[in-house]
């Protein structure tokens, strides 16, 4: 452990260092009076920001990662043994992962591959009904709606986020239990005669789900779909286009970025999300997040838990480089 | 193929804002129709409802006899040239130039056959695999009127299009808008605020003013023959004198003025006794030993002009510009010079109510 205090202490004063010598010496070189970054920022502030960036990105989240990747190629030993001679590199957490048993390869872990494979494919689900609802509503916010609207809808959109999230998830479960207020009204108006198990046919997770990160898809596309300029709209309408092909041809082409930075945030959410999934999931449905929580706790396998989260983890990268691919945008794209 | 257009009665308020107020006029099919008018005047929303992106409050738009009511901008034989030119950035040129026909089933060979063809028609040759934000400002100007052409509307609409060029571009695209517009025949209905593209380019100018037409006809009659005082002012540069009706005789008015009697013709019916304003351009001033002093403030230099700033009467002021073929030697700032002019070069026109 005094490996670890050594680096947090040690670790950004010496990229500060090694930034500014770097910058030395491309001035050296340049022989242009062009500032440094050092000269344009002063030294006490550049020595800050370099410290600050260098052990936010470092410490903060490089390093607790890296730690996780060695974790997992590790067996399950007491702290004490850790490092000591009864230590090995091991794939077996892996191969429990696939195969439900640290050496047997013979069958497949079929709870466990299930349920990830439920989690990747219920959160492309979302994503697209989450594009589906968003997409009309960002569209009438960012072109047609007078500004006071767009302020109105925009409060009415933040206000359920103010709630925390558990008990919004409870709160569809209220909404969508068999003696729920959905069943209640259906019945109530004759529609229905026997209650519906909306939790057990998973449509409470697919609401609740799409309904908690309908701001993470709005914002990016609101603000993609802002930036297109009103006359391309009227310029393809003056052409000819039915409005369907004016939204192919003209808007959502614009809105690419923005839709591929709201796909890839809300899959991200959706696949790592633990309370909505435990609250509102149907008894057959088993999330993904669950299963790595309990390797954590309730086996107490830390570099069993820590191989089914990078699973996940390289799972969702897989996700981004494919809309990347899909929509054909760059990371900076993305990101602004 | 062109259509004429017939406005009728049109009345377009917004809330309580009338833009246009009971306009009433006639388009020739292949005409080079301009509207000309400051900011705020209608102008632009003339031309939006033409298009059939604003609905008239009242009256009725006919194209090519057809009524227009309840037809969508992308179902009128019309196609807009937008200020901005609204050409799509992520697509190619010859996929801007080509969109109409796609959206009209045409199969893609045809389609690059045309817009290949358009591109030529602008003297674009060869540049249709080029991305829009390659193209200068001039090419994009060609590219959005083979854009607009490529659907072979029956009248094309160009909102102030040269607005974002520079000078001497803007020049260039007025001759060669008004040579496209005559190899293509279609007639052109063209939005400015800059009354020499609207001189220079139209068969017929409409000259409007807070909402209402003040004026039709083509470039010379709207200049020598202003109807309205606004008209006068606003086209080309023009001295007013303001002063009272004292006489009527063979189509000239004689006018009581600061300055003296001034004698100019008779634009507007009036009768003695009359508030009216004369109006006479500054070269058409000439240095004239029986007419009104004036003191000579400043003198501009601008090649073939020389343009003298006066000042007459109880302060008035004056401008009068001197070809090269009049000495302005002596007309340095101080002097005094005795100025005037020819009754048939002014106009009276009757006082528009304050």
């Amino acid at each position: 452990m005094n490996h670890t205090i050594d680096f947090i202490l040690l670790g950004p004063p010496a990229i500060a260092l090694v930034f500014w010598l770097a910058s030395m010496i491309e001035r050296r070189r340049s022989g242009s009076a062009e500032a440094g970054f050092f000269a344009r920022n002063g030294g006490a502030i550049s020595a800050f920001l370099l410290i600050a960036v260098g052990f936010w990105a470092l410490a903060l989240i490089v390093w607790p990662q890296l730690y996780m990747v060695e974790y997992s190629f590790h067996p399950k030993l007491p702290p004490s043994a850790r490092f000591g001679p009864k230590d090995y590199y091991t794939l077996a957490n892996y191969r429990y992962f696939l195969f439900g048993s640290p050496d047997d390869t013979s069958h497949w872990n079929d709870t466990h591959l299930h349920a990830f494979w439920t989690t990747i494919g219920v959160s492309v689900i979302i994503t697209i009904l989450n594009f589906a609802v968003c997409y009309p509503l960002a569209y009438f916010m960012a072109q047609v709606a007078r500004p006071g609207t767009v302020r109105r809808l925009m409060l009415l959109l933040i206000i359920p986020y103010w709630l925390n999230e558990i008990l919004r998830a409870f709160a569809f479960r209220v909404l969508f239990g068999t003696g729920g207020v959905l069943n209640a009204a259906l019945i109530g108006a004759g529609l229905i005669h026997e209650p519906i198990d909306f939790i057990g046919d998973d449509v409470a997770l697919y609401a609740g789900l799409t309904y908690a990160y309908v701001l993470i898809m709005m914002f990016p596309l609101y603000n993609a779909l802002e930036s297109l300029d009103r006359n391309q709209i009227e310029a393809a309408r003056d052409l000819g286009a039915p409005w369907w092909r004016i939204h192919l041809d003209v808007v959502l082409p614009h809105a690419k970025p923005g839709i591929a930075s709201g796909a890839t945030l809300v899959f991200m959410l959706c696949a790592g999300a633990l309370a909505a999934p435990l609250v509102l999931g149907g008894p057959k449905t088993l999330w993904f997040t669950p299963i790595v929580y309990d390797r954590f706790f309730q086996a107490f396998n830390w570099p069993q838990g820590a191989a089914y989260a990078l699973v996940l983890l390289a799972a969702c990268m897989a996700f981004v480089t494919l809309i990347m691919r899909l929509f054909k945008v760059s990371l900076s794209e993305i990101a602004r | 193929m062109s259509a004429d257009i017939d406005l009728i009665n049109l009345t377009i308020r917004f809330g309580d804002f009338v833009a246009v107020r009971d306009v009433s006029f006639k388009i020739a099919g292949g005409e080079f129709f301009s509207i000309l008018g400051p900011s705020g005047c209608g102008k632009t929303t003339i031309l939006r409802t033409i298009s059939g992106f604003l609905p008239p409050t009242s009256g009725a738009v006919r194209i090519g006899g057809r009524d227009m009511a309840g037809v969508g901008p992308n179902k009128r034989p019309t196609a807009l040239i937008f200020q901005n030119l609204a050409l799509f950035p992520l697509m190619s040129v010859a996929d801007n130039i080509a969109y109409g026909l796609r959206v009209r089933g045409v199969g893609a060979r045809e389609r690059r056959a045309k817009a290949d063809d358009l591109l030529k028609l602008v003297a674009l040759p060869g540049i249709g695999d080029k991305k829009v934000a390659e193209l200068s400002g001039g090419q994009k100007q060609r590219v959005a009127i083979a854009r607009a052409l490529a659907v072979e509307p029956q009248v094309l609409l160009l909102d102030e299009p040269l607005s974002a060029l520079d000078l001497r571009l803007r020049q260039l695209m007025r001759a060669e808008l008004r040579a496209i517009q005559k190899r293509v025949g279609v007639t052109f209905v063209y939005i400015t605020h800059d009354q020499g593209e609207a001189l220079t380019m139209s068969d017929r100018v409409a000259v409007m003013n807070h909402g209402v037409v003040e004026q039709i006809g083509d470039g010379p009659t709207i200049y020598d023959r202003p109807a309205t005082p606004f008209v006068a002012a606003f086209v080309g540069e023009n001295n007013g004198v303001a002063g009272r009706v004292t006489r009527i005789a063979d189509g000239f008015a004689d006018i009581e003025t600061p300055m003296g009697l001034l004698k100019g013709r008779d634009g507007a019916g009036l009768a003695v006794g009359e508030a009216a304003t004369l109006f006479v351009r500054p070269e058409r001033l000439r240095p004239a030993p029986e007419g009104f002093a004036a003191r000579v403030e400043s003198t501009a230099f601008e090649g073939h002009l020389t343009h003298v700033s006066l000042i007459a009467g109880d302060g008035h002021a004056l401008t009068m510009s001197l070809g090269r073929d009049v000495s302005a030697q002596d007309l340095t700032p101080g002097a005094t010079v005795n100025v005037g002019f020819s009754a048939d070069d002014a106009v009276v026109l009757r006082q528009a109510a304050p």
